[in-house]
């Protein structure tokens, strides 16, 4: 693994784990359930795990949500944490296809996007979250499966109005592949 | 802005350890307090937790903010649980011993206040080992001690990055929401929800391109300065283990140690006073 990191993966995760701390932390919006929140940083993980695929997706998730919880002091929730890097990485995974960074963005690639974004987020926040809850903290099973809804619920919503604009914004600032003609 | 990784530099034995010792000690401590519902166990960590803050000389002033932070998550926390299941403490030691009733399922028994007291010790096992990580351990040596216990480099350096680049994108983001908001976004209380969203992705979206071309011209950077070449690097804020560090990591691993065969020998994860 070590090797099939390129130097461009490293920085984007340092910095897309720098993006999702801070949109963790400073743009969040208070949802009814205790100690969650709606956050728009998944729109962000799931737009930077499309472009640089399932590993930078995995470690962005792992390290920004577990700066994101070290910086609250409520300890780190490693369930959560390792939800959030399977998010990243599955969405990698279903999206390795698309390529945005040639500016392809059209409506199959879109519907691709939120298609994939809402599979992995039941995925992550249906299963993952709080199998890893039942394991580790063992607390009643009906919180932590609402707390799950709530979460997956929240975040697919968030991901799929920011996500999609972020991937269109990004497409359309990249010049298309083939974009150029050569002149006789 | 605010300095939310509150590193405090004060002379201590706990300041001298290396990096990767106090993170070994946070992993080892975290994985203890995570495995273990014995409550005597659980009693004795934010002890022994609260006699290492008064050796690393950090002050109850300079963690209260998040202190109080955290006190309110559990309260919270503990309230849901009561609130979806009151009687998991029954469940989960098989005996029933009703004190009162409050109103209709929301019954008040010994077994349940019990499952509550050891949610709250678990707390206090686990978070103030980590305000105290926070607190006693240099960001720039943090790199250098995830390498130190085994993390590839390049992971290793992805979290240096991200550490050195938060500040520089929390400036760029409030640079960015102040000139939108001279342009008329609204981003307070007085807006509708939908309305807010629309807002912080007027906000994000120059935000994340600027990072985009920011990862452009950092990989560059490094890339001609040949990153990656090497199998191992060296670090600037590396150090060697000494008698001390080697010490705390044995102290530690004892105590996860306790906490499995605790559990092992019980064949339950639960210390049971009602049998």
């Amino acid at each position: 693994m070590n090797n099939k990191l390129s130097v461009k993966t490293v920085v984007a995760i340092g910095i897309g784990a720098a993006l999702f701390f801070v949109c963790g932390r400073f743009i969040a919006i208070p949802s009814p359930v205790p100690n969650t929140s709606i956050t728009i940083q998944y729109g962000v993980l799931a737009f930077m795990a499309s472009v640089f695929g399932p590993i930078a997706g995995a470690l962005i998730g792992l390290i920004g949500h577990a700066l994101v919880d070290a910086s609250w002091g409520w300890g780190i929730w490693w369930s959560w944490v390792i939800a959030s890097a399977v998010f990243g990485c599955l969405m990698g995974v279903g999206m390795r296809k698309v390529a945005l960074a040639d500016g392809v963005c059209g409506k199959k690639e879109l519907i691709r996007f939120n298609l994939t974004q809402v599979v992995c987020h039941v995925i992550c926040w249906g299963v993952v979250a709080p199998v890893l809850d039942i394991l580790i903290y063992n607390e009643p099973v009906e919180k932590l499966f609402t707390q799950g809804l709530v979460a997956g619920i929240g975040n697919a919503v968030t991901t799929a109005v920011i996500g999609t604009l972020l991937c269109v914004a990004y497409a359309k600032a990249k010049p298309q592949k083939g974009s150029l003609e050569k002149e006789d | 802005m605010i300095n939310i990784f509150n590193y405090i530099d004060r002379p201590s034995p706990i300041h001298r350890l290396t990096g990767a010792t106090k993170l070994v000690c946070l992993l080892l401590w975290s994985l203890a307090a995570m495995v273990t519902y014995d409550t005597r166990i659980l009693a004795l960590m934010p002890v022994a937790a609260l006699a290492l803050f008064a050796v690393s000389k950090i002050k109850f002033r300079d963690v209260k903010a998040v202190f109080w932070v955290t006190f309110v998550f559990m309260v919270l926390n503990n309230v849901t649980v009561y609130l979806f299941s009151p009687e998991h403490g029954v469940s989960v030691y098989g005996t029933r011993t009703l004190l009162f009733t409050i109103a209709g399922p929301y019954t008040v028994t010994a077994e349940q206040l019990f499952y509550h007291l050891n949610l709250i010790l678990k707390y206090f096992a686990s978070i103030p080992l980590l305000l105290l990580f926070v607190c006693t351990t240099d960001p720039s040596e943090f790199a250098a001690s995830l390498n130190r216990i085994g993390v590839s480099y390049k992971v290793a350096y992805s979290v240096a990055l991200a550490l050195r680049y938060i500040p520089d994108i929390q400036r760029s983001y409030h640079d960015i929401s102040q000139s939108q908001q001279a342009r008329g976004i609204e981003m307070s209380k007085k807006e509708s929800l939908v309305k807010r969203l629309k807002a912080a992705s007027a906000i994000l979206i120059p935000l994340i391109l600027s990072s985009m071309d920011r990862i452009e011209v950092i990989s560059n950077a490094m890339e001609l300065r040949g990153f990656g070449k090497g199998k191992t690097r060296t670090w600037y804020r590396g150090r060697a283990f000494r008698a001390a560090d080697i010490l705390c990591m044995a102290l530690c691993a004892l105590l996860l140690a306790v906490s499995i065969l605790s559990t092992a020998l019980r064949g339950s994860r639960y210390f049971n006073p009602f049998i």
